[in-house]
């Protein structure tokens, strides 16, 4: 078993679904930041079998957490200070998601005009539908 | 500054009193003939479009105001690769008000969201038509004297005509209405409409014939099978003459009920059905003119 040693400030993810630790690594844009980050794959889990874990050292405020919400609601988010977990947060679906997905509706402007971000907006946070900003189109692929 | 992007942008009151301000117009046009002067409207199609940008040249011609623009993105720097949101921002240099119709989806949000002048949804793409669908609510408002309490039926394209999917969506707001979705299989309302009227609790039926529901309507919105929204001219050519509203089929409808139409038709509906009384699609377009002149003029905040 690989050991990795504890963070004294920041955040550690946990229950990522195997496989998916590089994505929500590029989503949160931590290659932008100056912190440690272990990224664990295939750790072993009673829960899921198989699972990815990310482990960031950073300043608990520096790190926007809300499209984790989006990306798998699953994921556990412990918060690290002085080296104890502090708060577990309950993820929420984002009320607008921004250059994370893309509008595949060929109609949509967004399929022509450059620089335009694409911005989805949540229409039903029951059903977790997102809507495009611009031509309203569903976004489809929400759990993959 | 105010855009107008969705009928759902302004709320039932303000639609009132933009309707109140269209009768006004309707009644004495010639103290509105003059509340313009001086103001010029960009009327920016980027698709081709007759009765929609002649009838906002109209509005704004019939308002004292003068009128700039192109008809076709072929005569716009778009054939040169500009940007809608470079090109709205030149616009507002040009004009105080932007009509803009592109067949992109989100387009003229895009150029709202730019703009140093209010711009108007001329029309994008399959998404929305609020003019449109302003016209239909004024032409409901004034030949049945109010919004609500009827009983509708959309007939034909329901899966691509946005002027249906708009006006479903601005008559939610109203009491007690209810509707009757006649298409053929393949072009059904779209899944997004159905949801929306589940959770208001808003009664509706999908039907496949016309001469089914006939005696319960009190409007007959009819569609166009538009051929540019099909990629496939076989599925086109099967479809276009599914519904065809003729005289035999007004037989079977109630005598006060109306037939609107926001055109162009080609034969969903036969040339005796214009000479019924209850043909209302002709005056539609009458009112289309009146509700442009006060959309105008209430972005532009001039009071007369």
């Amino acid at each position: 078993m690989l050991n990795i040693g504890g963070i004294e400030e920041g955040f550690v993810l946990d229950h990522i679904k195997a496989g998916r630790s590089l994505d929500i690594y590029n989503h949160l844009q931590l290659d932008k930041l100056d912190c440690t980050v272990a990224i664990i794959k295939n750790a072993r889990s009673n829960k899921m079998g198989k699972k990815d874990i990310l482990k960031v050292e950073c300043d608990i405020n520096t790190l926007n957490l809300d499209i984790l919400g989006f990306i798998d609601h699953n994921i556990t988010v412990n918060v690290i200070k002085n080296g104890e977990i502090v708060e577990k947060k309950d993820l929420v679906l984002p009320k607008q998601i921004k250059n994370v997905i893309k509008c595949r509706n060929p109609r949509c402007i967004t399929s022509i005009e450059q620089g335009l971000p694409h911005i989805f907006l949540l229409a039903d946070e029951e059903k977790e539908i997102y809507r495009c900003q611009y031509c309203e189109e569903k976004y489809s692929e929400i759990s993959e | 500054m105010r855009h107008l992007m969705s009928p759902l942008d302004f709320t039932t009151q303000e639609l009132d009193q933009l309707f109140d301000l269209a009768c006004d117009i309707e009644q004495h046009p010639s103290r509105y003939a003059h509340a313009c002067d001086g103001k010029i409207l960009a009327t920016c199609f980027y698709e081709p479009s007759t009765r929609t940008r002649l009838s906002f040249e109209s509005a704004m011609t019939r308002l004292g105001g003068r009128v700039i623009g192109f008809s076709d993105a072929a005569s716009s720097s778009a054939a040169k690769g500009e940007s809608v949101s470079d090109t709205i921002r030149i616009i507002s240099c040009y004009a105080d008000i932007c009509a803009m119709r592109h067949p992109k989806e989100g387009a003229p949000m895009v150029a709202a969201q730019k703009s140093g002048i209010p711009v108007i949804n001329a029309g994008d793409g399959g998404h929305q038509h609020p003019t449109q669908t302003l016209t239909d609510l004024l032409t409901i408002r004034s030949l049945r004297g109010n919004l609500g309490n009827f009983t509708i039926g959309l007939c034909g394209d329901l899966k691509f005509g946005r002027t249906v999917h708009s006006l479903i969506r601005a008559l939610v707001r109203y009491e007690n209405i209810r509707f009757l979705f006649i298409s053929p299989e393949e072009l059904r309302v779209p899944d997004y409409i159905i949801e929306l009227l589940k959770e208001k609790n808003i009664p509706y039926e999908e039907v496949i014939r016309l001469e089914d529901v006939m005696p319960q309507l009190d409007f007959l919105y009819m569609t166009r099978v538009q051929k540019e929204r099909f990629f496939n001219e076989e599925d086109y050519v099967r479809l276009k003459d599914f519904y065809i509203l003729n005289a035999a089929k007004m037989e079977l409808a109630k005598k006060e009920m109306l037939v609107l139409h926001p055109l162009p038709r080609v034969n969903e509906i036969s040339v005796e059905v214009d000479e019924d009384p209850r043909a209302a699609y002709f005056r539609q377009a009458q009112y289309g003119v009146y509700v442009r002149m006060a959309l105008i003029l209430t972005l532009l905040d001039i009071d007369v």
